[in-house]
């Protein structure tokens, strides 16, 4: 089924099988977690080991976040003692740290690189986004850490706020731009939402509630935006991707393509949609069989092909949380389970 | 135009009002504080000047805990940096004390010591001008648990119930009269004023939670001018109170919306500075008041956002010069430097 090359480099080739147990053996909780979608056609690809160099006793700890800025350096965001971000140039040389010992910085989910190589940190610890500067300071910030000393005393009742605030977010996810620089931040686990702001971070529009319907999002936990500004939203927990334009009206749905922990759109003439179906973090392992693959589509949502499976081998994926994709062809991916990020390359059929 | 303001109107009117009161030309330096690599702001919730223009800035960096054994200790939390008047990064004071735990304030008095109101430890902390130790006010509580109590004995007692005499429950500010008698806005919980000597003896106290004169609603801000009388920002009610320097009830401000911080200049002309700070949720109001000590409102500037020149929940105030004015910013995480031209 696989092709082990000892040159170094292990290919996961096209897969000659089938690889999906027929279904009638698989369980209730597996049966959810397959994707619709049938007959994808495999991509291949390979994983570049050892990627990133790290000095001595730093390590990742769950790697949380992963981007890369317009010159090819890598920038990680991961769960530490407390949580850091660290660059890496191209060759995957260490470079610095940034934002160390930042009072945002609590516990990581994304992180993303904009036009202009600012680099931004969404925590869902802190509640906040951060924008740095390509330089590493901080030059923007929305949403507010709650204050540790008031938050016993004052914390609201359980659940999420009716009403939720312009400024304020309950574990956000995700950031995004559209070509004007307008910022869209996904929030969240608490909020199921999206919220618009201009570029200056004043608010301009808000989606969502929680629930199923067109519009609404059970765990909205990723977010890309396209050169139209179309929002591309995965409604993870709902299992589909929910299309939305500029002004955040409601567009198209795609849900054949498992739960979209990561959503990723390249930029270039042709752009194309990546969506992770990971395998989900200390969950049933036998979701393992049917989880793990990315989808590669077009942005109306036609799928072009996948790739990978759950497993802690190079070119698997354990937990996948998020992607770049800069390089459609050359993606760097995050891992939750598995402290670590690989960059992957795909070789397109016909290429 | 006042007398079109029917009740039903009273509020556009208000507003209205206030849009008349007129505009201070000034001018923002954002990015005067030149930090070293690797060392960042977090919410810039205190900022003071000493005499020699230095620059002082209070600011919540995220604190640590430890488990010991049923019990949770909470420390670090807060740094101190001082900066000199070109925003050249000097040094760090009070590296790893105990006492700093969720900044809140920080003054300079006119001896140029500086003192630390930590709304996280309440405490109050003297440094002199070298960044020593000398003395504390209240009392760390030894620790918390997750249902909100402070364990041990110090600081605060149970929520809602407040404490009696010289210890404190999540202080906010700190002022001096003219003979250095000091005083403590102990706002959060106990809404009150503590007025202690010079060396740090319990005099009085005043106040309670509630709307009335002499009650309050979140003192978060405390000022004192040449005479000993004592302006109290009394948020949650949107007024400034003021007091004679025994707390006596003399009058009180309330056209210039919710008081976050306040300040009065020194000289023979003393100015009341007030900012009526958008709430972290919010980026409604904004805007910083310049009022003669009898509440005449004289002029405003600024409003909220992002940018230099906007304000992210200005916290705290310096007006050492009276047209030179140093912003504390919670959300946006900076000070402003910003030169009035009235």
């Amino acid at each position: 089924m696989q092709s082990h090359l000892k040159t170094g480099l292990f290919v996961a080739v096209a897969w000659a099988m089938p690889v999906l147990a027929p279904a009638q053996e698989l369980t209730p909780a597996a049966l959810a977690a397959r994707a619709k979608a049938r007959d994808v056609p495999e991509i291949a690809y390979e994983s570049v080991p050892n990627l990133l160099k790290f000095p001595v006793n730093l390590y990742l700890g769950e790697g949380i976040g992963v981007a890369t800025n317009s010159k090819g350096h890598i920038f990680v965001y991961t769960r530490s003692q407390r949580t850091r971000m660290f660059e890496f140039d191209q060759a995957g040389n260490y470079v610095r740290e940034i934002g160390e010992g930042l009072y945002g910085f609590v516990f990581a989910h994304a992180v993303r690189v904009d036009a202009q190589d600012n680099i931004w940190a969404v925590d869902e610890g802190a509640n906040m986004v951060i924008k740095f500067n390509p330089e590493g300071r901080v030059v923007m910030t929305l949403g507010r850490r709650p204050e540790p000393v008031d938050a016993v005393a004052a914390a609201p009742p359980a659940g999420p706020a009716a009403n939720p605030g312009k400024y304020v977010f309950d574990r956000p996810t995700d950031v995004g731009w559209d070509p004007a620089g307008n910022i869209f931040v996904s929030d969240g686990y608490g909020n199921s939402r999206v919220v618009k702001y201009d570029k200056n971070g004043r608010f301009l529009a808000t989606v969502g509630s929680k629930g199923s319907e067109p519009g609404q999002f059970n765990l909205p936990h990723s977010l890309a935006v396209d050169a139209k500004g179309n929002v591309y939203v995965g409604d993870r927990s709902n299992r589909r991707i929910q299309v939305f334009d500029d002004d955040l009206k409601f567009k198209a749905v795609y849900d054949n393509v498992g739960a979209p922990w990561e959503v990723c759109v390249s930029p270039g003439p042709h752009q194309y949609l990546y969506s992770s179906n990971s395998f989900p973090d200390g969950n049933d392992s036998t979701l393992a069989t049917v989880t793990g693959e990315v989808y590669k589509m077009e942005l109306d949502g036609a799928i072009v092909g996948k790739f990978g499976k759950a497993g802690k081998q190079l070119g698997e994926f354990s937990g996948m949380h998020e992607i770049d994709c800069r390089n459609p062809n050359e993606l760097f991916i995050s891992e939750i389970q598995l402290w670590r990020v690989q960059k992957i390359i795909l070789h397109p059929t016909g290429k | 135009m006042r007398k079109h303001c029917f009740v039903a109107l009273a509020l556009l009117c208000g507003s209205l009002l206030s849009a008349q009161v007129p505009e201070i030309p000034f001018d923002s330096a954002a990015n005067l504080l030149k930090l070293p690599a690797n060392l960042h702001l977090g919410e810039a919730a205190g900022v003071a000047t000493d005499s020699k223009g230095n620059i002082l800035v209070y600011t919540r960096t995220g604190e640590d805990g430890t488990m010991g054994g049923s019990r949770f200790f909470t420390h670090g939390g807060s740094r101190l940096f001082e900066f000199d008047s070109t925003g050249k990064y000097l040094r760090e004071i009070g590296v790893g004390i105990y006492g700093f735990l969720f900044a809140q304030s920080v003054r300079v008095d006119a001896q140029d010591n500086i003192w630390t109101v930590d709304r996280g430890a309440d405490v109050v902390i003297k440094f002199d001008s070298a960044g020593r130790f000398l003395m504390t006010l209240g009392r760390k509580p030894e620790s918390v648990d997750p249902a909100g109590r402070a364990g041990g004995r110090g600081g605060r007692g149970v929520p809602g119930q407040g404490v009696a005499g010289d210890n404190f429950n999540r202080p906010t500010d700190i002022a001096w009269d003219a003979a250095g008698n000091i005083f403590v806005s102990d706002a959060y919980t106990n809404a009150r004023i503590v007025k202690l000597d010079k060396a740090g003896k319990f005099i009085k106290t005043w106040g309670s939670k509630g709307a009335g004169p002499g009650q309050f609603d979140m003192p978060n801000s405390i000022a004192v001018d040449a005479q000993g009388n004592v302006y109290v920002a009394d948020l949650g009610n949107k007024r400034i109170q003021v007091f004679d320097n025994d707390g006596n009830f003399k009058s009180q401000v309330a056209e210039v919306g919710a008081p976050w911080a306040i300040c009065i200049s020194p000289g023979a002309h003393q100015y009341l500075y007030s900012s009526n700070s958008n709430p972290p949720d919010s980026m409604d109001n904004g805007e910083i008041y310049k009022l003669e000590l009898n509440g005449k409102v004289l002029g405003k500037l600024g409003t909220a956002g992002k940018l230099p020149k906007e304000f992210g929940t200005v916290n705290e105030l310096d007006c050492r010069n009276p047209n030179v004015l140093f912003a504390g910013e919670l959300t946006n995480w900076r000070m402003q430097k910003l030169t009035l031209h009235p």
